[in-house]
């Protein structure tokens, strides 16, 4: 069921190099913005722009058409790679554990609630900002924006 | 040399995620994303022993912020997890989409816990 060529070890390599700039990215986030009240904040920001980057990329990467040896490892190596390294499930599920622990039940309320509904907003938001950008630019007419406007020129 | 050390953990968790994620698939071709699922719980269940060994079991705290923020952040994912929810719902199955998005949340933070529970009771 799984070809060889699904564990190519240098596809591998290049979601090993991406997952070290994405987590690399999360703790420095994490370093420079400690939780405050309980909330944390750092890890928030970090899944919700992650969701928002990964929703846009993919969506970006569909629209392309058929995947190219370039696209897969664009997708590979930013989307799974970095991406996925720069956004957590872990460090969300055991600082819900953390704040259900100390009974910061309201806490562990907002935040679960702002995760889940903002990870999914953002990365709605990605995909049709992707889909909208995709469309206009393969816009038939005069309007396309990889042509200049005729009359326009020289004004 | 922490950032190091990190972003090789890192590295390493995104890299046990794909290899994790296309042996699933390989063994399971329904719609539901199986594979994310199981790797998120996983790495909460990890993320849980290694909170509750620095607790419990004197493991030290650098050792505990390289392997945690390192290797289960690298493993995990949040942004997939979002991706296949909204995928789900844009296919118009709107009850796997939440039973994705709320089932991960919920089967994570008892794995975490699980985790904590288990260092606990060896302590």
């Amino acid at each position: 069921m799984t070809p060889a060529h699904h564990l190519d070890p240098r596809l591998v390599a290049v979601v090993a190099l991406g997952g070290m700039i994405g987590t690399s990215g999360r703790y420095l986030i994490s370093q420079a913005m400690p939780s405050h009240g309980g909330w944390p904040i750092a890890t928030f920001i970090e899944n919700v722009l992650g969701s928002f980057l990964l929703g846009a990329l993919l969506e970006a990467l569909l629209r392309h058409g058929k995947e190219s040896r370039r696209g897969r490892i664009v997708r590979l190596g930013v989307g799974t790679g970095v991406l996925g390294g720069f956004t957590t499930f872990s460090s969300l599920a055991l600082e819900l554990e953390r704040l259900l622990a100390h009974h910061a039940l309201l806490t562990a309320a907002t935040y679960a609630v702002a995760s889940l509904t903002c990870g999914i907003l953002a990365c709605l938001l990605g995909v049709v900002l992707a889909a909208r950008h995709h469309q206009w630019r393969h816009a038939p007419g005069p309007h396309r924006a990889d042509q200049p406007v005729s009359g326009e020129a020289g004004r | 040399m922490t950032l190091l050390l990190v972003a090789l953990l890192g590295g390493l968790g995104a890299a046990a995620r794909f290899v994790v994620d296309r042996l699933i698939r390989g063994r399971w071709s329904r719609v539901f994303p199986l594979a994310t699922v199981l790797i998120n719980v996983s790495g909460s269940a990890l993320l849980g022993l290694l909170s509750g060994a620095m607790a419990y079991h004197s493991l030290a705290p650098n050792a505990y912020l390289v392997a945690s923020v390192g290797f289960c952040g690298g493993y995990t994912t949040f942004s997939t997890a979002m991706v296949e929810t909204v995928r789900l719902a844009q296919q118009g199955d709107y009850r796997r989409s939440v039973v994705n998005a709320l089932g991960t949340l919920l089967l994570a933070v008892g794995a975490a816990a699980l985790g904590v529970l288990v260092m606990w009771l060896l302590a």
